[in-house]
């Protein structure tokens, strides 16, 4: 058996993209993973929507690289990912949430991020037939936008095998092999693997990953619904994230955007985390979705939805990603626990782990990568746009 | 091809058509309630718009409201033109690309909120085998709620004009299908149990064991303790080059036009596919006055039961066995299609082409389950039973017996015991039976005047003229409901077993004019001739004999919707003349030259919704795809409307052709919804009837 440079454990949002960094510094790579297929775990039912518009300053920057892979995608690769650069939109209708978001924007510019206060003719210019009673404008971030999640896991894939990456399907992980504080392999149910290095991208399974070396990683996985609708012709420009609860007392915020296909792709977050690996639909998903598209955006009654469906946010106690390497034990690195924006943030992850494992530091300044440090406290702070 | 039928021979005159609406500007009528499509075709019109991805032809597929090929703009709202009836006045518009979203910005009025329906028993479709499985449910004293999507009961029953085998008391045997709803539901206005809920599509399946109802306009969920999914079948596609052109579509979707809504369909029609559907298909075509140009079995053999292809062969339809459709033709609309010999192995053979002038092929290859509801039940964890064609395909009397032996299980399950016989389920496996042995046709000459002639020679489930003769004089002598009748005895010349042998395969003969002449008593389901009318005879395979002349015609109303024809012919041709041509052989003559300027494209469509083609398919699974579902995301194929229900089983195919196996490729994953359904009617806000601006 070869010994591999690295071994990435899952071929989902963050392993697909960082296989495929790690090949391109000329690594030799292995991708384990446990479905038939890359991108068949959460990574599918992400609804796409890719922005650096948040208020953690390492979500901020990670997230602008990855905006850079996806929207020079198909030109330095060939291949389309479904990138549409609309922006995202965050319409306010209420006077604390405003100045909530003027401040946060200040501080998002400071980080570079391009993003401003719009308002609200603008806003209903972005999203024609919004509810304009009591609109007061919105932030808007133009450079933000959408991919198909679908064809970027294959995006990645075939980026990867052109670098010589190689992908087991269909082998899920037994044991991590430590041996004198160093990680020697990876087992799975067909093969042993040696290798120098191992990159845990197991998404909601990491808790289990993890303890197969005998680190506790916290990710406890919850649940969030979305749908599809059958495409009309383009209308929305950004991703309309509306911050409201729901007046029905079920849901925090909802969002939604129309993807390159021409199709309405919506979501909401529950306001009681469904915890669990349950991805069985529930029946109240369309009535409360239904209701709150068509409260803040009447004219979408005479669209159909074609198909819903339920995916995993691997969840960490303070809601921020775990990406490290591993203290004590050589050549063992993690980035779990994307709390449910790991399609977002997995092209900016892949590289900075990249960055991290072969450079020993991150690409973003290190200071502020050191917030998704595995030895945390993990105590709930306060990020103000999740 | 254009118009409406105006008479029926066997269908119920229907409304004139008095609602006026436009068509791209052009005002036309439609009948009261009637749905765009069929007022489109009515009016000649069969295409309906233009497909984004690349401008094709879009029109009438599925007719049944499961793919989104009939996309019509109606007063400005995208709307599926099958499901959707003309109102007065309305503005119907061709989707030419993405349909724009109307700027209904209203706010919108107060929701509804329902409580979660409790009931006993949720029975999705109400054709044979849900029908039966409520009155039995019922009569265990369980609640039950009987949904289906159409308009009125019985399934795809409403479609069938002919009448059906079996036994008369087992399953109403010899009755119409139109007819058959009326019995077997005749017990359920009497239990109260049971409610019925018409214009109801089930979507899904849910996490805490409810079912969501889409009941017209509003969103219900239900609760079952036990789900009966008896939602029959849908019909198999074909891909071939041209085979997306408008005016190509399913047997199922042209009974609807033609039987369901009246609408002449067509002039000049081919079908693919010799099976019972095809067969059915092109008799109900010539009974709407639609030219049958032929029909075309890949197999050597007709897969039908042969009583249903020789009513055919005797007409004049020629019947191509061994022949498959290689490619349809035509500028925007079907025109044209190409036949030619195939080999054992379904390879055309080079030379044989035939083309033949046509302006609408039935695709009839077969029927598939539907199930996708019972595969999300199942998921839900919601106690699931499948019943009739959901459960396995087979004809309408079998999916009698499969709703009786559903009920009477899922009765005893929740704890109200109803044994079923064991009887039933001998029946119920007799009536799934597969077509059994051909015997040659015994034509010995009784030595007696009158005397029926049994042209019964396949062993299938059928009896009734068994149990009509007044004198008992047709029986089956070991009793099996597949053999073969026989006749001994005397005749009465009543035509009871003429007038209801489904197979149309009892004729009387008796003494004519003079001594060499002989009368031929007919069944008779058209109205072509009259009295007086010289006609080609032919035998029961429908070769030519002689010259008959229509003696005399009586209608009357004990006569199961049939004509009896007397028809004059000389006494040496009695026992073989089993009727006459109704249309010419030229009319399935294939044309002399073949015809290059073909614009067709020879890679054909797979995926219809998509418009997703075979090299596309090809080159994905060649790039070693495997997982259903990855190759979904990278082709786009079944991602569409219909969600895969019509191109599944075609990619499957091209696996196997890359030599892939089936069992090999991970399925493509099956979510809600079960059809697509319109964001109002699932908040509960569908309070505005007329659109606003």
């Amino acid at each position: 058996m070869p010994s591999y440079d690295v071994v990435v454990i899952g071929a989902g949002s963050v392993g697909c993209p960082s296989a495929y960094f790690l090949a391109r510094r000329g690594l030799k790579v292995l991708m384990v993973e446990s479905r038939p297929a890359c991108g068949q775990g959460q990574n599918k039912a992400a609804i796409g929507g890719v922005r650096a518009t948040h208020s953690d300053p390492a979500k901020i920057q990670i997230c602008r690289q990855s905006l850079d892979v996806f929207s020079s995608w198909k030109e330095e690769h060939g291949f389309d990912l479904g990138w549409k650069k609309g922006g995202y939109c965050f319409p306010v209708y209420d006077e604390r949430l405003e100045q909530t978001l003027k401040n946060l924007v200040e501080a998002q510019q400071r980080y570079g991020l391009n993003i401003d206060w719009v308002d609200a003719d603008r806003v209903k210019d972005m999203v024609p037939g919004i509810e304009p009673r009591g609109l007061r404008g919105g932030t808007f971030s133009p450079d933000d936008g959408q991919v198909s999640p679908l064809l970027a896991s294959e995006g990645f894939r075939r980026a990867g095998v052109a670098l010589g990456v190689e992908y087991r399907f269909n082998e899920p992980v037994t044991d991590l092999v430590v041996e004198s504080s160093r990680i020697c392999a990876v087992v799975t149910t067909k093969a042993r693997y040696p290798a120098k290095m191992v990159l845990v991208a197991a998404g909601a399974k990491a808790k289990a990953i993890g303890a197969m070396a005998g680190i506790n990683l916290p990710v406890t996985p919850d649940s969030h619904e979305a749908g599809i609708t059958a495409p009309v012709a383009q209308f929305i420009g950004p991703l309309v994230v509306d911050l409201r609860p729901g007046p029905e007392g079920r849901t925090a915020n909802f969002y939604f955007g129309q993807n390159n296909e021409g199709q309405i792709i919506f979501c909401y977050t529950p306001k009681k985390p469904l915890v669990g690996e349950d991805r069985r639909p529930t029946s109240e998903f369309l009535p409360i979705v239904t209701r709150r598209l068509l409260t803040l955006l009447p004219r979408l009654r005479n669209m159909v939805v074609r198909r819903t469906w339920r995916g995993l946010y691997p969840m960490t106690p303070d809601g921020v990603p775990i990406c490290d390497r591993i203290e004590g034990i050589d050549g063992l690195f993690v980035a779990v626990g994307m709390c449910g924006q790991g399609f977002m943030l997995g092209p900016g992850i892949g590289m900075n782990m990249t960055s991290v494992m072969l450079d020993g530091h991150p690409e973003i300044d290190p200071d502020v990568f050191a917030s998704l440090r595995y030895d945390r406290s993990y105590e709930a702070g306060h990020e103000a746009l999740k | 091809m254009s118009g409406r039928i105006t008479h029926h021979p066997i269908l119920p005159p229907t409304e004139p058509a008095t609602v006026s609406f436009t068509f791209d500007g052009k005002t036309l009528q439609a009948r009261p309630g009637e749905v765009i499509s069929s007022a489109l075709y009515a009016a000649g019109i069969r295409t309906f718009g233009r497909h984004p991805k690349d401008g094709g032809p879009q029109g009438i597929f599925c007719a049944n409201g499961q793919c989104s090929q009939c996309l019509v703009i109606a007063d400005g709202r995208p709307v599926k033109g099958c499901m959707t009836e003309v109102i007065e006045g309305m503005q119907v518009e061709p989707c030419l690309g993405l349909p724009v979203l109307p700027s209904e910005d209203d706010p919108p009025g107060a929701t509804i909120d329902h409580e979660v329906e409790e009931v006993d028993v949720l029975i999705i479709g109400a054709g044979p085998a849900g029908i039966s499985a409520s009155v039995e449910l019922a009569r265990a004293g369980l609640s039950v709620l009987l949904v289906d999507d159409k308009a009125e009961l019985g399934g795809k029953l409403s479609l069938q004009t002919h009448a059906f085998f079996g036994s008369i008391r087992a399953c109403h045997a010899g009755t119409r299908g139109i007819n058959l709803t009326g019995k077997l539901a005749a017990d359920l206005p009497s239990l109260p149990n049971v409610r019925t809920w018409l214009k109801t599509t089930a979507i899904g399946a849910f996490v805490d064991g409810t079912v969501g109802l889409v009941r017209d306009k509003t969103y219900v969920l239900v609760r079952p303790r036990a789900l009966l999914v008896a939602a029959g079948a849908r019909e198999k596609s074909l891909s071939f080059p041209g085979a997306d052109l408008p005016g190509i579509y399913g047997a199922g979707a042209f009974q609807t036009l033609v039987n369901r809504d009246q609408v002449r369909a067509a002039d000049r029609l081919f079908i693919v596919g010799g099976g019972n559907v095809g067969l059915i298909a092109g008799y109900h075509a010539l009974q709407a006055g639609i030219d049958v140009v032929g029909l075309v079995e890949a197999l050597p053999k007709i897969g039908g039961y042969k009583v249903h292809l020789d009513k055919l062969r005797r007409l004049g339809v020629p019947i191509w066995t061994s022949h498959t459709i290689l490619r349809a033709e035509g500028n925007e609309e079907l025109e044209r299609v190409v036949v030619a010999e195939c080999d054992n192995r379904f390879q055309p053979v080079p030379g044989t082409e035939r083309i033949f002038e046509v302006d609408t092929l039935l695709i009839a290859v077969g029927l598939s389950p539907v199930n996708e509801l019972s595969a999300m039940a199942r998921e839900a964890g919601i106690t699931l039973y499948e019943a009739g064609d959901s459960a396995q395909i087979a004809e309408a009397s079998a999916a009698i017996f499969s709703g009786r032996i559903a009920g009477r299980t899922i009765a005893t399950d929740l704890g109200n015991p109803m044994p079923v016989p064991q009887q039933w389920e001998r029946t119920g496996a007799v009536l799934r039976s597969r077509p059994g042995k051909q015997f040659p046709l015994d034509l010995t000459e009784p030595d007696q005047p009158i005397f029926p002639v049994l042209s019964c020679v396949e062993e299938i489930p059928c009896n009734p003229c068994t149990q009509v003769c007044p004198l008992g004089s047709i029986s089956i002598p070991d009793g099996s409901i597949t053999s073969r009748p026989v006749f001994s005895g005397s005749c009465l010349a009543c035509g009871r077993c003429v007038s209801i042998c489904p197979g149309l395969a009892i004729r009387i003969v008796m003494p004519g004019t003079s001594p060499d002449r002989a009368l031929v008593m007919l069944p008779w389901e058209f109205d072509e001739v009259a009295p007086g009318d010289e006609v080609t005879t032919v035998d029961m395979e429908g070769n030519e004999v002689g010259i008959g002349r229509v003696q005399a015609m009586r209608r009357r109303d004990d006569q199961n919707g049939r004509a009896m024809l007397l028809l004059d012919v000389p006494k040496s041709e009695r026992m073989v003349v089993a009727g006459f041509r109704l249309q010419a052989p030229e009319e399935g003559r294939p044309l002399d030259e073949a015809d290059e300027s073909s614009e067709t494209d020879d890679d054909p469509i797979v995926c219809r919704c998509e418009r997703v083609r075979k090299s596309e398919i090809v080159a994905a699974i060649r790039s070693g795809i495997t997982d259903y579902n990855v190759l979904k995301a990278v082709t786009r194929a079944s991602m569409g409307g219909c969600g895969g229900k019509t191109c599944r089983e075609l990619v499957m195919r091209i696996f196997r052709e890359e030599g892939v196996e089936p069992r090999d490729v991970v399925p493509a994953t099956i979510r809600p919804l079960t059809t697509e359904i319109r964001l109002d009617l699932l908040a509960g806000l569908a309070d505005d009837e007329e659109p606003k601006s």
